[in-house]
Protein backbone atom coordinates (compact mmCIF):
# COMPACT_ATOMS: atom_id res chain seq x y z
CA UNK A 1 0.00 0.00 0.00
CA UNK A 2 1.18 3.38 -1.05
CA UNK A 3 -0.17 5.39 2.20
CA UNK A 4 2.29 3.22 4.25
CA UNK A 5 4.99 5.12 5.56
CA UNK A 6 6.82 3.56 8.32
CA UNK A 7 6.97 -0.15 8.46
CA UNK A 8 9.23 -2.61 10.55
CA UNK A 9 9.65 -6.04 9.66
CA UNK A 10 10.98 -8.63 12.21
CA UNK A 11 12.79 -6.31 14.22
CA UNK A 12 15.03 -7.90 17.16
CA UNK A 13 17.16 -6.24 18.93
CA UNK A 14 19.26 -8.53 21.41
CA UNK A 15 22.14 -6.81 24.19
CA UNK A 16 24.09 -9.50 25.63
CA UNK A 17 21.62 -12.53 25.96
CA UNK A 18 18.76 -10.08 26.45
CA UNK A 19 15.90 -10.07 23.92
CA UNK A 20 15.38 -6.00 24.67
CA UNK A 21 12.94 -6.48 21.31
CA UNK A 22 12.15 -9.86 19.97
CA UNK A 23 10.56 -10.07 16.41
CA UNK A 24 8.53 -6.72 16.02
CA UNK A 25 6.33 -6.28 12.85
CA UNK A 26 4.06 -3.14 12.46
CA UNK A 27 2.57 -0.86 10.09
CA UNK A 28 1.74 2.61 10.47
CA UNK A 29 -0.23 4.04 7.64
CA UNK A 30 -0.57 8.02 7.14
CA UNK A 31 -3.05 9.63 9.13
CA UNK A 32 -2.48 7.46 12.06
CA UNK A 33 -1.46 7.64 15.41
CA UNK A 34 -0.21 4.29 16.95
CA UNK A 35 -0.09 4.37 20.86
CA UNK A 36 3.04 2.33 22.48
CA UNK A 37 2.08 1.02 25.69
CA UNK A 38 4.25 -1.10 27.99
CA UNK A 39 5.55 -1.16 31.54
CA UNK A 40 9.27 0.07 31.84
CA UNK A 41 11.53 -1.82 30.62
CA UNK A 42 9.59 -3.60 27.91
CA UNK A 43 11.34 -2.69 25.07
CA UNK A 44 9.04 0.81 23.81
CA UNK A 45 12.62 2.53 23.53
CA UNK A 46 14.36 0.55 22.00
CA UNK A 47 11.90 0.04 19.66
CA UNK A 48 11.66 3.71 19.07
CA UNK A 49 15.78 3.63 18.81
CA UNK A 50 15.47 1.26 16.01
CA UNK A 51 12.64 2.76 14.23
CA UNK A 52 15.20 5.67 13.74
CA UNK A 53 18.35 4.06 13.42
CA UNK A 54 19.94 5.08 16.62
CA UNK A 55 20.59 1.68 17.04
CA UNK A 56 21.36 -0.90 14.60
CA UNK A 57 18.92 -3.86 14.88
CA UNK A 58 19.58 -7.51 15.25
CA UNK A 59 17.64 -8.62 12.80
CA UNK A 60 15.23 -7.49 11.11
CA UNK A 61 14.65 -3.86 9.32
CA UNK A 62 12.76 -0.63 9.19
CA UNK A 63 11.53 1.16 6.45
CA UNK A 64 10.43 5.11 6.26
CA UNK A 65 8.65 6.01 3.39
CA UNK A 66 10.21 3.36 1.62
CA UNK A 67 14.08 3.78 2.73
CA UNK A 68 15.83 1.45 4.89
CA UNK A 69 16.52 2.39 8.42
CA UNK A 70 19.89 2.46 9.08
CA UNK A 71 22.45 5.06 11.06
CA UNK A 72 24.33 5.41 7.38
CA UNK A 73 20.79 6.81 5.44
CA UNK A 74 20.96 10.44 6.37
CA UNK A 75 17.55 9.94 3.64
CA UNK A 76 15.32 8.06 5.89
CA UNK A 77 16.66 10.28 9.01
CA UNK A 78 15.39 13.17 7.09
CA UNK A 79 11.91 11.78 6.98
CA UNK A 80 11.78 11.56 10.76
CA UNK A 81 10.95 14.07 13.51
CA UNK A 82 11.75 12.26 16.76
CA UNK A 83 11.53 13.38 20.53
CA UNK A 84 13.94 10.98 22.32
CA UNK A 85 13.04 10.06 25.80
CA UNK A 86 13.44 13.04 28.20
CA UNK A 87 13.73 15.50 25.39
CA UNK A 88 17.26 16.22 25.52
CA UNK A 89 18.47 19.70 24.54
CA UNK A 90 21.54 21.63 24.75
CA UNK A 91 20.88 23.61 27.90
CA UNK A 92 23.18 26.70 26.89
CA UNK A 93 21.48 27.58 24.10
CA UNK A 94 18.28 29.86 23.67
CA UNK A 95 15.21 28.09 22.20
CA UNK A 96 15.77 29.87 18.83
CA UNK A 97 19.41 29.01 18.39
CA UNK A 98 18.55 25.87 19.18
CA UNK A 99 15.81 25.70 16.84
CA UNK A 100 18.23 27.28 13.97
CA UNK A 101 20.72 24.71 14.74
CA UNK A 102 18.80 21.76 14.03
CA UNK A 103 17.03 23.74 11.09
CA UNK A 104 20.57 23.91 9.47
CA UNK A 105 21.00 19.89 9.64
CA UNK A 106 17.96 19.64 7.72
CA UNK A 107 19.35 21.77 5.15
CA UNK A 108 16.98 24.76 6.03
CA UNK A 109 18.70 27.71 6.15
CA UNK A 110 18.36 31.62 5.62
CA UNK A 111 14.55 33.16 5.47
CA UNK A 112 12.67 29.91 5.34
CA UNK A 113 14.37 28.83 8.40
CA UNK A 114 13.07 31.98 10.48
CA UNK A 115 9.89 30.69 9.01
CA UNK A 116 9.74 27.23 9.59
CA UNK A 117 11.21 28.05 13.39
CA UNK A 118 8.47 30.71 13.74
CA UNK A 119 5.39 28.77 12.40
CA UNK A 120 6.78 25.30 14.88
CA UNK A 121 7.30 27.81 18.04
CA UNK A 122 3.90 29.21 17.38
CA UNK A 123 2.63 25.52 17.17
CA UNK A 124 3.88 24.79 20.33
CA UNK A 125 3.49 28.31 22.07
CA UNK A 126 7.19 28.97 22.37
CA UNK A 127 7.05 32.41 21.56
CA UNK A 128 7.80 34.17 24.68
CA UNK A 129 11.15 31.98 25.63
CA UNK A 130 12.25 32.15 22.78
CA UNK A 131 15.92 34.13 23.62
CA UNK A 132 15.87 32.52 27.15
CA UNK A 133 18.61 29.78 27.95
CA UNK A 134 17.13 26.46 27.84
CA UNK A 135 18.29 25.38 30.72
CA UNK A 136 16.63 28.02 32.99
CA UNK A 137 13.32 26.55 31.46
CA UNK A 138 10.53 24.82 33.26
CA UNK A 139 9.99 21.26 32.27
CA UNK A 140 7.06 21.85 30.20
CA UNK A 141 8.92 24.42 27.83
CA UNK A 142 12.01 22.33 27.42
CA UNK A 143 9.51 19.32 26.18
CA UNK A 144 7.93 21.98 23.93
CA UNK A 145 11.24 22.58 22.69
CA UNK A 146 11.99 19.13 22.00
CA UNK A 147 8.85 18.85 20.01
CA UNK A 148 8.66 21.88 17.76
CA UNK A 149 12.36 20.68 17.27
CA UNK A 150 11.11 17.27 16.02
CA UNK A 151 7.99 19.07 13.81
CA UNK A 152 10.07 21.94 12.00
CA UNK A 153 11.18 20.51 9.01
CA UNK A 154 7.21 19.36 8.13
CA UNK A 155 8.11 15.44 8.86
CA UNK A 156 6.34 12.31 7.48
CA UNK A 157 6.78 10.21 10.20
CA UNK A 158 6.55 11.61 13.95
CA UNK A 159 8.45 9.35 16.60
CA UNK A 160 7.55 10.83 19.76
CA UNK A 161 9.12 9.08 22.88
CA UNK A 162 6.70 10.26 26.17
CA UNK A 163 5.34 13.40 24.75
CA UNK A 164 3.47 14.39 27.41
CA UNK A 165 5.53 12.80 30.41
CA UNK A 166 6.11 15.28 33.05
CA UNK A 167 3.30 18.09 31.61
CA UNK A 168 0.79 19.38 33.55
CA UNK A 169 -2.71 18.14 32.69
CA UNK A 170 -3.18 21.39 30.76
CA UNK A 171 0.28 20.80 29.10
CA UNK A 172 -0.77 17.42 28.29
CA UNK A 173 -4.10 18.66 27.03
CA UNK A 174 -2.00 21.10 24.25
CA UNK A 175 1.05 18.74 23.30
CA UNK A 176 -2.71 15.90 22.32
CA UNK A 177 -4.39 18.89 20.50
CA UNK A 178 -1.03 19.57 18.45
CA UNK A 179 -0.50 15.74 17.88
CA UNK A 180 -3.78 15.50 16.48
CA UNK A 181 -3.64 18.56 14.65
CA UNK A 182 -0.47 16.96 12.93
CA UNK A 183 -1.70 13.78 12.37
CA UNK A 184 -3.93 14.40 9.40
CA UNK A 185 -1.07 14.24 6.61
CA UNK A 186 1.55 12.03 8.64
CA UNK A 187 2.38 8.69 10.77
CA UNK A 188 3.06 9.15 14.60
CA UNK A 189 4.16 7.02 16.83
CA UNK A 190 4.02 8.08 20.17
CA UNK A 191 4.97 6.38 23.49
CA UNK A 192 3.12 6.56 26.47
CA UNK A 193 2.27 5.03 30.00
CA UNK A 194 -1.16 6.89 30.85
CA UNK A 195 -3.57 4.80 29.17
CA UNK A 196 -6.17 7.73 28.94
CA UNK A 197 -3.72 9.15 26.40
CA UNK A 198 -4.22 6.24 24.36
CA UNK A 199 -8.15 6.59 24.45
CA UNK A 200 -8.00 10.42 24.01
CA UNK A 201 -5.36 10.65 20.80
CA UNK A 202 -4.37 6.95 19.42
CA UNK A 203 -6.08 5.29 16.41
CA UNK A 204 -4.53 2.09 17.26
CA UNK A 205 -2.78 0.82 20.20
CA UNK A 206 0.31 -1.89 20.62
CA UNK A 207 0.82 -3.45 23.85
CA UNK A 208 4.23 -4.59 24.26
CA UNK A 209 5.91 -6.79 27.05
CA UNK A 210 8.88 -8.10 26.83
CA UNK A 211 10.35 -7.58 23.79
CA UNK A 212 7.07 -8.51 22.18
CA UNK A 213 4.08 -7.85 20.88
CA UNK A 214 0.79 -9.02 22.80
CA UNK A 215 -2.08 -6.94 21.28
CA UNK A 216 -2.33 -4.87 18.44
CA UNK A 217 -5.84 -2.98 17.96
CA UNK A 218 -8.47 -0.09 18.27
CA UNK A 219 -8.08 0.76 21.92
CA UNK A 220 -11.92 0.22 22.28
CA UNK A 221 -11.27 -3.44 20.70
CA UNK A 222 -8.34 -4.24 23.56
CA UNK A 223 -11.01 -2.44 26.15
CA UNK A 224 -13.51 -4.59 24.55
CA UNK A 225 -10.86 -7.90 25.84
CA UNK A 226 -11.39 -6.70 29.48
CA UNK A 227 -13.19 -8.95 32.10
CA UNK A 228 -14.89 -5.41 32.55
CA UNK A 229 -16.38 -5.66 29.68
CA UNK A 230 -20.59 -4.62 29.60
CA UNK A 231 -19.67 -4.99 33.51
CA UNK A 232 -22.72 -2.75 35.33
CA UNK A 233 -21.47 -0.62 38.17
CA UNK A 234 -24.27 0.26 40.58
CA UNK A 235 -24.55 2.55 44.08
CA UNK A 236 -26.46 1.41 46.69
CA UNK A 237 -26.54 1.48 50.77
CA UNK A 238 -25.17 -0.93 52.98
CA UNK A 239 -28.08 -2.69 54.18
CA UNK A 240 -29.37 -4.04 50.69
CA UNK A 241 -25.70 -4.72 49.32
CA UNK A 242 -25.27 -8.08 50.75
CA UNK A 243 -28.54 -9.36 50.02
CA UNK A 244 -28.48 -7.99 46.47
CA UNK A 245 -24.81 -9.35 45.75
CA UNK A 246 -26.08 -12.59 46.46
CA UNK A 247 -28.83 -12.61 45.01
CA UNK A 248 -26.60 -11.42 41.09
CA UNK A 249 -24.15 -13.62 41.97
CA UNK A 250 -27.18 -16.61 41.64
CA UNK A 251 -28.00 -15.25 37.88
CA UNK A 252 -26.00 -16.76 35.12
CA UNK A 253 -25.29 -14.40 33.14
CA UNK A 254 -23.36 -12.84 35.94
CA UNK A 255 -19.43 -13.89 36.34
CA UNK A 256 -18.62 -12.50 39.34
CA UNK A 257 -19.43 -9.65 41.86
CA UNK A 258 -16.97 -7.00 43.19
CA UNK A 259 -17.74 -5.00 46.24
CA UNK A 260 -15.93 -1.62 47.49
CA UNK A 261 -17.48 0.16 50.31
CA UNK A 262 -17.89 4.00 49.68
CA UNK A 263 -19.25 5.24 53.17
CA UNK A 264 -22.80 4.53 54.12
CA UNK A 265 -23.06 3.06 50.43
CA UNK A 266 -21.62 0.54 49.03
CA UNK A 267 -20.46 0.27 44.80
CA UNK A 268 -21.14 -3.28 43.20
CA UNK A 269 -19.49 -4.35 40.18
CA UNK A 270 -21.77 -6.83 38.48
CA UNK A 271 -19.28 -9.11 35.67
CA UNK A 272 -20.70 -10.25 32.54
CA UNK A 273 -19.89 -14.05 31.74
CA UNK A 274 -18.34 -13.21 28.21
CA UNK A 275 -18.74 -10.05 28.53
CA UNK A 276 -22.42 -10.30 27.26
CA UNK A 277 -24.99 -7.53 27.32
CA UNK A 278 -26.30 -7.67 30.71
CA UNK A 279 -27.13 -4.33 31.56
CA UNK A 280 -31.05 -4.51 30.86
CA UNK A 281 -31.60 -7.67 32.95
CA UNK A 282 -29.53 -6.23 36.20
CA UNK A 283 -31.61 -3.07 35.85
CA UNK A 284 -34.67 -5.16 35.93
CA UNK A 285 -33.61 -6.71 38.97
CA UNK A 286 -32.88 -4.22 40.75
CA UNK A 287 -36.02 -2.33 40.05
CA UNK A 288 -38.16 -4.63 41.02
CA UNK A 289 -35.95 -5.64 44.47
CA UNK A 290 -36.29 -2.23 45.54
CA UNK A 291 -32.40 -1.99 46.14
CA UNK A 292 -32.52 2.25 46.13
CA UNK A 293 -29.67 1.97 43.65
CA UNK A 294 -28.20 5.38 43.82
CA UNK A 295 -25.81 5.20 40.18
CA UNK A 296 -25.93 2.68 37.33
CA UNK A 297 -23.12 2.69 34.62
CA UNK A 298 -21.84 0.43 32.51
CA UNK A 299 -18.41 0.16 31.53
CA UNK A 300 -16.96 -0.37 28.13
CA UNK A 301 -14.09 -2.24 29.18
CA UNK A 302 -11.44 -1.25 31.11
CA UNK A 303 -7.76 -1.47 29.20
CA UNK A 304 -5.63 -0.99 32.45
CA UNK A 305 -7.20 -3.77 33.31
CA UNK A 306 -6.43 -5.13 29.79
CA UNK A 307 -2.47 -3.89 30.04
CA UNK A 308 -2.44 -5.47 33.62
CA UNK A 309 -3.64 -8.79 32.45
CA UNK A 310 -1.62 -8.81 29.35
CA UNK A 311 2.02 -7.37 30.89
CA UNK A 312 1.84 -8.80 34.83
CA UNK A 313 1.06 -12.45 33.45
CA UNK A 314 4.61 -14.22 33.79
CA UNK A 315 6.09 -11.54 36.26
CA UNK B 1 30.54 20.10 4.28
CA UNK B 2 27.29 22.00 5.51
CA UNK B 3 26.86 19.72 8.15
CA UNK B 4 30.44 20.12 9.38
CA UNK B 5 29.82 23.89 9.71
CA UNK B 6 26.77 23.50 10.86
CA UNK B 7 28.10 21.05 14.32
CA UNK B 8 31.08 23.22 14.19
CA UNK B 9 28.90 26.54 14.77
CA UNK B 10 26.79 25.03 17.89
CA UNK B 11 30.08 23.77 18.84
CA UNK B 12 32.13 26.61 18.83
CA UNK B 13 29.68 29.14 20.65
CA UNK B 14 28.96 26.68 23.62
CA UNK B 15 32.82 27.26 24.56
CA UNK B 16 31.55 31.02 25.32
CA UNK B 17 27.99 29.86 26.71
CA UNK B 18 29.88 29.75 29.87
CA UNK B 19 32.51 31.66 31.83
CA UNK B 20 34.48 28.53 32.17
CA UNK B 21 36.03 30.02 28.00
CA UNK B 22 36.93 33.11 29.33
CA UNK B 23 38.63 31.91 32.66
CA UNK B 24 40.29 29.11 30.34
CA UNK B 25 41.99 31.90 28.53
CA UNK B 26 43.23 33.99 30.62
CA UNK B 27 45.12 31.26 32.67
CA UNK B 28 46.40 29.83 29.51
CA UNK B 29 47.72 33.59 28.66
CA UNK B 30 49.14 33.42 32.59
CA UNK B 31 50.40 29.96 32.51
CA UNK B 32 51.89 30.77 29.07
CA UNK B 33 53.71 33.87 30.92
CA UNK B 34 54.85 32.54 33.61
CA UNK B 35 56.71 29.33 31.43
CA UNK B 36 58.14 32.05 28.64
CA UNK B 37 59.50 34.60 31.17
CA UNK B 38 60.43 32.27 34.59
CA UNK B 39 61.06 29.06 33.64
CA UNK B 40 61.98 30.15 29.85
CA UNK B 41 64.39 32.98 30.73
CA UNK B 42 63.51 35.21 28.21
CA UNK B 43 65.00 37.81 29.09
CA UNK B 44 68.14 37.09 30.32
CA UNK B 45 68.79 34.93 27.67
CA UNK B 46 69.04 37.98 25.54
CA UNK B 47 68.38 35.99 22.39
CA UNK B 48 65.64 37.70 20.02
CA UNK B 49 64.26 34.40 19.41
CA UNK B 50 60.53 32.89 21.05
CA UNK B 51 62.69 29.71 22.29
CA UNK B 52 61.36 30.09 25.33
CA UNK B 53 58.18 30.30 24.64
CA UNK B 54 57.65 26.91 22.88
CA UNK B 55 59.60 25.16 24.87
CA UNK B 56 57.66 24.44 27.77
CA UNK B 57 54.16 24.37 25.18
CA UNK B 58 54.38 20.01 25.23
CA UNK B 59 54.46 20.39 28.74
CA UNK B 60 51.32 23.55 28.91
CA UNK B 61 49.42 21.73 26.19
CA UNK B 62 49.40 18.12 27.96
CA UNK B 63 47.14 20.35 30.66
CA UNK B 64 45.46 22.55 28.89
CA UNK B 65 44.44 21.02 25.95
CA UNK B 66 42.23 17.78 27.52
CA UNK B 67 40.19 20.47 29.49
CA UNK B 68 39.24 21.96 25.96
CA UNK B 69 38.52 18.34 24.99
CA UNK B 70 36.78 17.29 27.46
CA UNK B 71 33.56 18.07 27.46
CA UNK B 72 32.84 17.49 23.50
CA UNK B 73 31.32 14.21 23.68
CA UNK B 74 30.77 13.32 27.52
CA UNK B 75 28.64 16.15 27.97
CA UNK B 76 26.40 14.76 24.82
CA UNK B 77 26.53 11.12 26.67
CA UNK B 78 25.55 12.61 29.83
CA UNK B 79 22.60 14.68 28.82
CA UNK B 80 21.11 12.70 26.20
CA UNK B 81 22.03 15.07 23.47
CA UNK B 82 24.18 12.05 22.07
CA UNK B 83 21.11 10.69 20.54
CA UNK B 84 19.60 14.00 19.35
CA UNK B 85 22.62 14.48 17.42
CA UNK B 86 22.90 10.93 15.90
CA UNK B 87 19.40 11.07 14.84
CA UNK B 88 20.07 13.71 13.08
CA UNK B 89 20.30 13.53 8.97
CA UNK B 90 23.79 14.39 9.01
CA UNK B 91 26.79 11.44 8.56
CA UNK B 92 28.23 10.95 11.66
CA UNK B 93 31.58 11.64 10.49
CA UNK B 94 30.63 15.39 10.08
CA UNK B 95 29.79 15.73 14.16
CA UNK B 96 33.15 13.76 14.60
CA UNK B 97 34.71 16.54 12.46
CA UNK B 98 32.82 19.43 13.40
CA UNK B 99 33.23 18.86 16.75
CA UNK B 100 36.92 18.78 16.79
CA UNK B 101 37.74 21.47 14.58
CA UNK B 102 35.25 23.56 17.12
CA UNK B 103 37.83 22.45 19.73
CA UNK B 104 40.91 23.04 17.22
CA UNK B 105 39.23 26.90 16.57
CA UNK B 106 39.37 27.49 19.98
CA UNK B 107 42.99 26.09 20.85
CA UNK B 108 44.03 27.88 17.97
CA UNK B 109 42.77 31.37 19.48
CA UNK B 110 43.62 30.83 22.69
CA UNK B 111 47.58 30.55 20.68
CA UNK B 112 46.41 33.64 18.58
CA UNK B 113 46.14 35.74 21.09
CA UNK B 114 49.82 35.19 22.61
CA UNK B 115 50.49 37.58 19.65
CA UNK B 116 51.83 40.50 22.62
CA UNK B 117 54.88 38.04 22.62
CA UNK B 118 55.75 38.00 18.98
CA UNK B 119 55.18 41.91 18.97
CA UNK B 120 57.48 42.20 21.85
CA UNK B 121 60.70 40.23 20.49
CA UNK B 122 60.37 42.06 17.37
CA UNK B 123 60.20 45.33 19.27
CA UNK B 124 63.14 44.29 21.09
CA UNK B 125 65.42 43.09 18.76
CA UNK B 126 65.35 41.60 15.45
CA UNK B 127 64.22 37.92 15.34
CA UNK B 128 63.94 35.41 12.69
CA UNK B 129 60.03 35.80 11.87
CA UNK B 130 59.86 32.70 10.02
CA UNK B 131 61.49 30.31 12.24
CA UNK B 132 58.76 32.22 14.46
CA UNK B 133 56.24 31.46 12.07
CA UNK B 134 57.30 27.26 11.66
CA UNK B 135 56.98 27.83 15.60
CA UNK B 136 53.66 28.77 15.94
CA UNK B 137 52.57 25.90 13.22
CA UNK B 138 54.18 23.26 14.95
CA UNK B 139 52.62 24.58 17.99
CA UNK B 140 49.16 24.15 16.75
CA UNK B 141 50.00 20.94 14.98
CA UNK B 142 50.96 19.86 18.56
CA UNK B 143 48.07 21.35 19.70
CA UNK B 144 45.66 19.47 17.35
CA UNK B 145 46.95 16.17 17.79
CA UNK B 146 46.66 16.61 21.68
CA UNK B 147 42.78 17.54 20.88
CA UNK B 148 42.62 14.74 19.00
CA UNK B 149 43.11 11.93 21.47
CA UNK B 150 41.19 14.47 23.72
CA UNK B 151 37.83 14.10 21.68
CA UNK B 152 38.66 10.50 21.43
CA UNK B 153 38.68 9.78 25.37
CA UNK B 154 36.17 12.18 26.15
CA UNK B 155 33.55 9.60 23.61
CA UNK B 156 34.41 6.87 26.15
CA UNK B 157 32.79 8.19 29.06
CA UNK B 158 29.95 10.12 30.72
CA UNK B 159 32.00 11.63 32.90
CA UNK B 160 34.09 14.63 32.17
CA UNK B 161 37.09 14.33 34.54
CA UNK B 162 37.13 10.88 34.05
CA UNK B 163 37.63 11.78 30.21
CA UNK B 164 40.21 14.41 31.18
CA UNK B 165 42.52 11.60 33.11
CA UNK B 166 42.08 9.03 30.38
CA UNK B 167 43.20 12.16 28.03
CA UNK B 168 46.27 13.73 29.91
CA UNK B 169 47.30 9.86 30.65
CA UNK B 170 47.53 8.71 26.49
CA UNK B 171 49.23 12.21 25.90
CA UNK B 172 51.77 12.30 28.62
CA UNK B 173 52.50 8.54 27.08
CA UNK B 174 53.13 10.24 23.32
CA UNK B 175 54.99 13.15 24.79
CA UNK B 176 57.43 11.25 26.77
CA UNK B 177 58.26 8.64 24.22
CA UNK B 178 61.02 10.85 23.29
CA UNK B 179 62.65 11.86 26.29
CA UNK B 180 65.92 10.04 27.51
CA UNK B 181 64.60 8.23 30.30
CA UNK B 182 62.23 6.32 28.23
CA UNK B 183 64.51 5.71 25.15
CA UNK B 184 67.14 4.32 27.30
CA UNK B 185 64.40 1.77 29.19
CA UNK B 186 63.29 0.40 25.77
CA UNK B 187 66.85 0.42 24.73
CA UNK B 188 67.95 -2.02 27.09
CA UNK B 189 66.29 -4.89 25.89
CA UNK B 190 64.95 -4.03 22.15
CA UNK B 191 66.53 -3.89 18.85
CA UNK B 192 67.14 -0.69 17.48
CA UNK B 193 64.88 -0.15 14.76
CA UNK B 194 62.01 -0.44 17.97
CA UNK B 195 63.66 2.54 20.01
CA UNK B 196 63.79 4.36 16.98
CA UNK B 197 59.75 3.74 16.29
CA UNK B 198 59.05 4.65 20.01
CA UNK B 199 61.26 8.02 19.67
CA UNK B 200 59.66 8.34 16.68
CA UNK B 201 56.33 8.05 18.21
CA UNK B 202 56.54 11.29 20.38
CA UNK B 203 55.60 14.69 19.93
CA UNK B 204 58.66 16.17 21.28
CA UNK B 205 61.45 15.03 18.75
CA UNK B 206 58.72 16.64 15.94
CA UNK B 207 57.85 19.89 17.63
CA UNK B 208 61.24 20.61 18.10
CA UNK B 209 62.58 20.92 14.70
CA UNK B 210 59.39 22.72 13.64
CA UNK B 211 60.30 24.99 16.58
CA UNK B 212 64.04 25.16 14.94
CA UNK B 213 61.93 26.73 12.07
CA UNK B 214 63.02 23.77 9.77
CA UNK B 215 59.49 21.86 8.37
CA UNK B 216 60.12 18.89 6.85
CA UNK B 217 57.33 16.31 5.12
CA UNK B 218 58.03 13.94 7.64
CA UNK B 219 56.33 16.08 11.01
CA UNK B 220 53.42 17.13 8.63
CA UNK B 221 52.86 13.59 7.67
CA UNK B 222 53.26 12.43 11.42
CA UNK B 223 50.68 15.17 13.26
CA UNK B 224 48.62 14.89 10.75
CA UNK B 225 48.31 10.82 10.93
CA UNK B 226 48.03 11.24 14.32
CA UNK B 227 45.28 13.10 14.24
CA UNK B 228 43.32 11.14 11.56
CA UNK B 229 44.36 7.94 13.58
CA UNK B 230 42.84 9.23 16.98
CA UNK B 231 39.73 10.75 14.89
CA UNK B 232 39.02 7.40 13.41
CA UNK B 233 39.33 6.03 16.99
CA UNK B 234 36.78 8.93 18.15
CA UNK B 235 34.41 7.57 15.38
CA UNK B 236 34.64 3.95 16.31
CA UNK B 237 34.32 4.76 20.10
CA UNK B 238 30.86 6.82 18.93
CA UNK B 239 29.77 3.67 17.15
CA UNK B 240 30.45 1.59 20.18
CA UNK B 241 28.57 3.47 22.72
CA UNK B 242 26.08 4.43 20.45
CA UNK B 243 24.96 0.42 20.38
CA UNK B 244 25.41 0.31 24.08
CA UNK B 245 22.46 2.54 23.99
Amino acid sequence: MADILLEARNLSKHFGGLKAVDDISLNVKKGEVLGFLGPNGAGNTTTMKLLTGFLAPTNGTAYICGEQVTSENERARARIGYLPEGAPLFGEMSPRTFLMFIAETHGITGREAGDVIESAASAVNLEKVMEQRIETLSKGFKRRVGLAAAILHAPDVLILDEPTDGLDPNQKHEVRRLIEAMSVDRAIVISTHILEEVDALCHRAVIINRGMIVADGKPSELRARSKYKNAVTMLLPLENAEKAAAALKGIKMVAGVEAAREGELMRLTILARGGGDIADTIGDIAAVSNWQVSQYTVDPGRLDDVFRQLTERDV
Amino acid sequence: MGAVKTIFRREFSSYFASPVAYVFLVIFLIMQGLFTFYLGSFYTREQADLVSFFTYQPWLYLFLMPSIAMRLWSEDRRSGTFELLLTLPIPTRAIVIGKYLAALAFAALALALTFPIWITVNWLGAPDNGVIVTGYLGSLLMAAAYLAIGAAMSAITKNQVVAFILAVTVCFLFLVAGLPMVLDTVGAWAPETLVLAVANLSFLSHFESLQKGVVTLGDIVYFVAVITFWLWVNRIVIESKREAG
